[in-house]
């Protein structure tokens, strides 16, 4: 596309952010009442619904259900409205599923499945708007739904997405820089503790810039992480009008 | 057909094997099984072994319209085919998640990677441009489809000719094999899956599981890269935790793995042209190796086991033999003989019976203990004394007592 750079001389990106810098996030939870949990996310133009529903007894097929561990039952879909042209998206589209498996196993790993053996718990993720990010979008906003339903989880779990773009290592990529054809690696991790939950690449990026590429998305999503925890901390300390909260490690 | 689940025995003796550094079938961590790539005989058929996991995959070419967000490309479509030839647990109508994340890694793994030049597919701007088709079926499964998959992937893709088009003007000719030699496709690079299984919360770590590894394995991580070191796909699956570092080491560890089997696909795409024009056979009747036995006899082949203890015993008994016929008296002196303890020696229990190797007592048999060598003696002093009464039947058996252990 001739004329529009994605990283000009100057070192600014299309929409004037810096390479390292993060979209504004705007986050509520609790915006369903009949949902056990719930969040609503904006990351940029990029909105995204979660709504988190149990444990609850398992519905259907009883063969489903695992003996030890909660069976987590996850649902992504896209409003026909989300993209710049309205497409029908049916719910069984590749990318989708795909999309979908990726959540479950996301957090398969995180909830603490084992204290609830023989019941599931169900997560749907819609989105509103897509222009980039859109797992990264979903995950955050996944966590603050099962935060908000009071599932016991490791930790949060934060996802990002990054990129290598002439030389320079970018963070948080809207649609325009995804879709420009150039590497892109999506991470989600437990900021925490450092450990990689889920990781994915796309495109081809090469071997050594492999490394500043993974540090720098962990660095967003650690950023993304306290964005998030301040404001659930600050919501908490006002609902139990507390001074603050004391958080160990 | 549900699939029958790993027992808890198998299961723990895998994963303690894994602990020790070891594999079932004899492997180091990082060793792939035997790879075997073969071409058909039409262009753009190629069929990989990779152990005892077979795929296939087929390129084929169509003309028809370019998308429209994309007018000067060609198209690619990549489809993986998943029956229950493979599996009984496949099903047919792929809707199983595991058909989907196949399906998807390839499709990154070949069309996002920009392994493939589309715009050497386009015929006529916004009109006219090929569609390849990569069909990959699955015909056996015993782990580790993916790489296999990959591999015959690009394979095919970069065996495949497509026909010659010229356009004059406003009219496009689409030569017919048989006018002008197909054209192959411009592949920029060859971009291959390497899989890595993680077991105990990632501190182990194998490449190429097999099908009872992948049933055990906790995480499974897929680099895809090509020889120049560049990572085409990456994607971590599975419930386990990572670090930075094992990311960093898989992927080094695949590039050395990318390597040699992008040398492999090479050597085999070489023999296949050079069989060609030298108009000596090809095609998969090369492959199939048929294990069916095709003569009377099979030969005869060497088995050892070690029986030197027992011949030393005849020896010493016999010549310490109260009984003047030696021959009549060693079958009674082979049934009381324990062969010194040994570890590939034969222990010979009663007539006809012999055991090799550790197994504990036979609780089907009534077998007489010979514990020790003084029971021993008393037995065959009983025995000795039993065998000169009945001499005459000892004398049908003489054939028969020279037990055959070469």
């Amino acid at each position: 596309m001739a004329g529009m750079e994605l990283l000009s001389d100057q070192g600014f990106r299309m929409d004037g952010r810096k390479p390292n810098e993060l979209r504004r996030i705007r986050f509520k939870k609790g915006v369903f009442r009949q949902a056990d949990g719930s969040a609503y996310l904006e990351q940029g133009n990029t909105k995204v619904l979660a709504a988190v529903y149990g444990p609850h007894e398992i519905r259907g097929s009883r063969g489903k259900a695992l003996h030890d561990k909660l069976l987590i039952n996850c649902q992504y879909s896209m409003a026909t409205f989300s993209t710049q042209d309205r497409k029908r998206r049916p719910r069984g589209d590749r990318k989708a599923q795909e999309m979908t498996s990726h959540l479950k196993q996301t957090f398969d790993a995180v909830v603490l499945t084992e204290l609830y053996p023989k019941v599931q718990l169900d997560i749907f993720v819609e989105v509103l708007q897509s222009d980039g990010g859109n797992y990264c979008a979903s995950v955050n906003a996944a966590t603050l739904a099962l935060m908000d339903a009071g599932i016991p989880m490791k930790d949060y779990v934060i996802a990002c997405s990054g990129s290598h773009m002439r030389d320079t290592p970018i963070v948080d990529m809207n649609h325009l820089e995804e879709s420009s054809g150039g590497a892109e690696v999506i991470m989600a991790i437990l900021p925490r503790c450092d450990q990689i939950v889920f990781l994915e690449m796309n495109s081809r990026l090469h071997e050594d810039h492999l490394s500043g590429v993974m540090d720098h998305v962990m660095v967003g999503c650690k950023d993304i992480f306290n964005i998030l925890n301040q404001q659930v901390q600050d919501e908490l300390c006002q609902k139990t009008e507390l001074d603050k909260i004391v958080t160990t490690g | 057909m549900r699939e029958t689940p790993l027992s808890n025995c198998e299961r723990e003796f895998i994963l303690n094997f894994i602990a020790q550094q070891k594999r079932l079938d004899g492997r180091n961590a990082y060793d792939y099984r035997d790879l075997r790539i073969a071409f058909g005989v039409s262009l753009g058929c190629c069929h990989v072994e990779l152990g005892k996991t077979r795929v296939l995959a087929q390129v084929s070419c169509e003309v028809g319209e370019p998308k429209q967000t994309r007018p000067h490309d060609g198209v690619l479509y990549v489809n993986v085919e998943l029956s229950p030839m493979a599996c009984p647990s496949f099903e047919q109508g792929r809707q199983s998640e595991e058909g989907i994340e196949l399906s998807r890694l390839m499709e990154r793994c070949l069309k996002e990677s920009r392994c493939l030049d589309m715009e050497s597919l386009c015929i006529v701007s916004g009109e006219k441009a090929w569609h390849v088709r990569v069909d990959i079926h699955v015909l056996n499964h015993e782990g580790n489809i993916l790489d296999c998959a990959s591999i015959a992937a690009i394979s095919a893709l970069a065996h495949f000719r497509r026909p010659d088009v010229s356009v004059h003007g406003e009219e496009i000719t689409i030569h017919t094999l048989e006018d002008r030699n197909p054209v192959p496709l411009s592949l920029h690079h060859m971009p291959l899956l390497v899989s890595f299984a993680f077991f105990s919360q990632g501190k182990f770590m194998l490449v190429d599981p097999s099908s009872k590894e992948e049933k055990v394995m906790e995480g499974k991580m897929v680099v895809g890269m090509n020889k120049h070191r560049e990572l085409c796909t990456l994607q971590v699956t599975g419930q386990m935790l990572l670090l930075k570092e094992q990311v960093l080491r898989c992927s080094s560890i695949a590039l050395t793995k990318v390597t040699k089997i992008t040398e492999l696909i090479h050597e085999a795409l070489d023999k296949d042209k050079q069989a060609r024009l030298k108009g000596e056979k090809h095609g998969f009747a090369m492959l199939v190796s048929g294990d069916r036995v095709t003569a009377n006899r099979l030969p005869t082949t060497e088995v050892k086991v070690d029986t030197l203890e027992i011949s030393d015993e005849m020896e010493r008994s016999q010549s310490s033999s109260e009984d003047g016929e030696s021959q009549s008296g060693n079958e009674p002196m082979e049934e009381q003989i324990v062969a010194t303890p040994k570890e590939s020696a034969v222990e010979i229990l009663t007539k006809g019976v012999g055991v090799i190797g550790e197994g504990g007592t036979s609780t089907w048999l009534d077998i007489p203990q010979a514990d020790s060598k003084q029971t021993a003696a008393k037995k065959r002093k009983h025995k000795l004394e039993k065998m000169e009464e009945g001499i005459d039947d000892e004398g049908s058996s003489e054939e028969e007592e020279k037990v055959i252990l070469k």
